[in-house]
């Protein structure tokens, strides 16, 4: 094993700094997620050839969730109303302990055991494994990436593929170890094992967990896209199926979803659909073969509404997590998702982690990107994630004191010192007489420029100024001109 | 071809979308111009300035290059201080008051002129209706050349292999890649070459090299290591934030490959004897 390897036990959100320097590190993991990214880029580009089409696509996906987005609480109620209903309970939760304590008592009335759990972030967000655990329930992920990870202890590094870091051999390795197979590194070998073994868990859960990838408002739908069935299982096999997701993926009705899902699958892994696409409306209804009797729906807040109150810092809502951004940035496929050291990481991370968490507890993020704009330019919605790093960074480095508190953690990188730098930096660049006194005194005395400019030379030699600064070349020659 | 469904979606949002129209470029060249250097070019990269001054004044066109000019603001803008880069941003708007062209060696500050400034006064009616008009007559370099002065170079240099490369914000702005690409092509002996993860970021990001000092490192080594594996025996860009750190990686690797403002490049290969000699 890699003793370089980052463990979700060391890795804080406030240490981004330090734990990217440690992935960075990891050769294996460089190697993994270059290539993984390179071939997620290409998959997407092939599954939607015409560019006007993915355009319009794009456009329209981002005015359906900003429509949603604009009637959220008319939508939520709809959602509500109809959903008890058709049978199913509903449950709000403002916090992740709160939602963590609603799950706990559905599974503590049905005096449950065993939790078999299809993907879901939220249940992350809410750390729901380790509250359960805690309880003496037993919670047991089943979809394939989730399981690998949770086999070695990691926490997810991707949002739609956890376990991407991660190469074939590395995961026959962690089967020979955790469950006493063969080693191969044949990937359809290991994931059949590993099939085998989650199957029989199946008919042993007490409750099925799953998220939600659209709460559709008018119908009192559940959708939920995934590839593997482990979704179907855990929602219709045990007899509880307990469904977890933030507030901000209702939608008004089904003709919405679909632009959405095809956005989704494409921008995700470039498919046009996923194998199975469940639509929940309902419990077992008299008659039936299948399905669990009860089913419950727990809508999270957790800093959701903190982000919706601002109408520029609202957009990060418009997410439907397809991973894209994650796929497309340079910094992320440097440092893989573990790094980040929260649930969500990459481009969205960085926008919605800071309501999530507080800019206390984030502090960093906001600063860890070179604006590139390649998230941007491929966000199926049209998140301007830039423009809301930016902001987010104007957030962070305003005084914890400074009236208009738009988000928990203001100010966290604040500093008088940087601040009276930048006021210097300002005064140099609108005073012409002081720029070229400068820039003047720069030149004539480049021989002394230092040779350790700290972190900059780090990784680079120390810029050296010209001998004449262009104010002066153009005008000496603008003069013979005229 | 429609598999992508988007004609299920409701009524109302079923018209086509509205898409940033591509810009309209003014018919026949000016016979004058502004030129904004950008603060990197100034104290790094003069020599770029200058020759874009030449290329300008081989069009015919006069040239003023204002000099109360300093910097457009973007390092402040992109670190939050929001409030600094504007009062920056004005003191460059009182510079460029004549109605003429405002061309610009950097394809990301001419982006700041052109998609950031109206954020920055979007609050001050007055302000944001003279940004507005800066925006509009704001040109990089190579599209000025290119859509502007229509400008026929002709090669003057030995067969040569060039890798381009373009910063992020003005390839998702201003579109230089293609500009750029375009200027290249005109030039009989240079064989433009493709690198790997062209479109990907070299790590500088203004501020954002000083911060996450670690990340950025490893960016611009990838980035240095495809140039060089590109076999190009000179890398060219139109940015010199880029430059910048793109060269100062490979001199610290001891790499003998350096990169060239576009500007300079051009001015380089295809001037004359003539030209030469003066
Ligand atoms: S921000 Fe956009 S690209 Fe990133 S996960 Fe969300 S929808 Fe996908």
């Amino acid at each position: 094993m890699n003793s370089q390897r980052i463990h979700a036990v060391d890795v804080t959100a406030r240490n981004l700094k330090a734990n990217a320097r440690l992935s960075l590190k990891d050769q294996q993991l460089r190697h993994n997620m270059r290539s993984a990214m390179d071939s997620l880029i290409s998959k997407r580009i092939i599954s939607m050839p015409d560019e006007d089409e993915r355009e319009n696509l794009r456009e329209l996906g981002n005015k359906v969730r900003a429509r949603a987005l604009s009637e959220l609480p008319d939508l939520l109620e709809l959602l509500e109303a109809n959903l008890i209903k058709q049978g199913i309970q509903v449950h709000w939760a403002s916090s992740t302990d709160e939602a963590n304590a609603i799950v706990l008592k559905i599974a503590q009335t049905r005096n449950a055991k065993q939790v078999i759990k299809g993907k879901s972030m939220v249940s992350e967000e809410m750390a729901m494994n380790e509250h359960l655990t805690e309880h003496g329930i037993e919670a047991l992920e089943s979809d394939m990436g989730e399981y690998i990870i949770q086999l070695d202890n990691e926490k997810p590094t991707h949002i739609i593929m956890p376990a991407i870091h991660k190469n074939a051999e590395q995961v026959g390795r962690l089967f020979e170890h955790r469950l006493a197979l063969p080693y191969t590194n044949d990937v359809d070998s290991l994931i059949q094992s590993a099939r085998g073994i989650l199957r029989e868990k199946f008919f042993h859960a007490d409750i099925g967990i799953s998220g939600v990838n659209f709460a559709v408002a008018e119908t009192g739908t559940l959708l939920l896209v995934e590839n593997e069935g482990n979704g179907r299982m855990s929602t219709t096999v045990p007899p509880v199926h307990i469904a977890v997701t933030g507030i901000e993926k209702v939608v008004a009705n089904l003709q919405d979803t679909v632009p959405l899902l095809s956005l989704l699958t494409r921008s995700a892994l470039g498919q046009g659909i996923t194998t199975y696409v469940n639509m929940i409306s309902a419990p077992r209804q008299p008659g039936e073969l299948d399905g669990p009797e009860e089913v419950h729906l727990v809508l999270l807040d957790n800093g959701r509404s903190q982000a919706f109150a601002d109408s520029e810092l609202r957009q990060t809502l418009n997410c439907i997590r397809c991973g894209a951004c994650m796929n497309h940035c340079p910094v992320y496929t440097r440092i893989g998702g573990q790094a980040y050291g929260t649930v969500y990481p990459g481009p969205i991370g960085k926008i919605i982690s800071p309501h999530l968490l507080g800019l206390e507890n984030t502090p960093d993020h906001p600063s860890a990107s070179s604006l590139c704009g390649a998230c941007g330019e491929v966000c199926p919605v049209k998140i301007p994630i830039p423009a809301l790093l930016r902001r987010l960074r104007e957030e962070n480095v305003k005084s914890p004191q400074q009236a208009g508190q738009v988000m928990d953690g203001q100010g966290s990188r604040y500093s008088a010192k940087e601040r009276l730098l930048w006021k210097g930096w300002q005064y140099f660049n609108s005073q012409p007489l002081l720029y070229k006194t400068g820039t003047f005194l720069a030149t004539r005395l480049r021989a002394l420029t230092p040779k350790n400019l700290g972190p900059w030379t780090q990784h680079h030699s120390a810029p050296k100024p010209a001998a004449r600064s262009l104010h002066e070349l153009a005008k000496a020659h603008l003069e013979k001109q005229s | 071809m429609s598999n992508l469904f988007y004609n299920a979606a409701p009524q109302e949002t079923r018209v086509a979308p509205p898409r940033k129209p591509a810009r309209t470029y003014p018919t026949g060249k000016p016979t004058q111009v502004y030129l904004f250097g950008t603060c990197v070019v100034d104290l790094f990269f003069p020599e770029a300035g200058m020759d874009a001054i030449h290329l300008l004044e081989r069009e015919g066109i006069r040239v003023d290059f204002p000099q109360g000019q300093s910097c457009c603001g973007q390092p402040a803008y992109t670190s939050g201080y929001t409030e600094q880069a504007r009062e920056v941003a004005r003191a460059q708007l009182k510079l460029f008051a004549n109605d003429w062209p405002v061309v610009v060696t950097s394809g990301s500050c001419a982006g700041m002129f052109r998609e950031h400034y109206p954020d920055l006064f979007k609050d001050e009616p007055e302000m944001l209706a003279k940004v507005k008009h800066l925006a509009e007559r704001t040109y990089e370099l190579a599209e000025f050349l290119l859509h502007v002065c229509d400008v026929q170079l002709i090669d003057q240099g030995a067969p040569l292999q060039v890798a381009l490369h373009t910063s992020c914000s003005a390839r998702r702005e201003m579109n230089t890649h293609l500009h750029a690409r375009a200027l290249l092509s005109q030039l009989a002996q240079v064989e433009r070459v493709e690198h790997d993860h062209e479109s990907e970021c070299c790590g500088f990001g203004g501020t954002f090299s000083v911060r996450m000092p670690d990340i950025s490192g490893a960016m611009v080594a990838d980035k240095t290591q495809s140039l060089l594996a590109s076999g190009a025996q000179q890398v060219v860009s139109a940015d010199c934030g880029c430059l910048m750190n793109i060269n100062g990686s490979f001199e610290k690797q001891n790499i003998p490959l350096l990169g060239q403002h576009l500007a300079s490049f051009l001015w380089q290969r295809t001037q004359t004897k003539q030209e030469a000699s003066v």
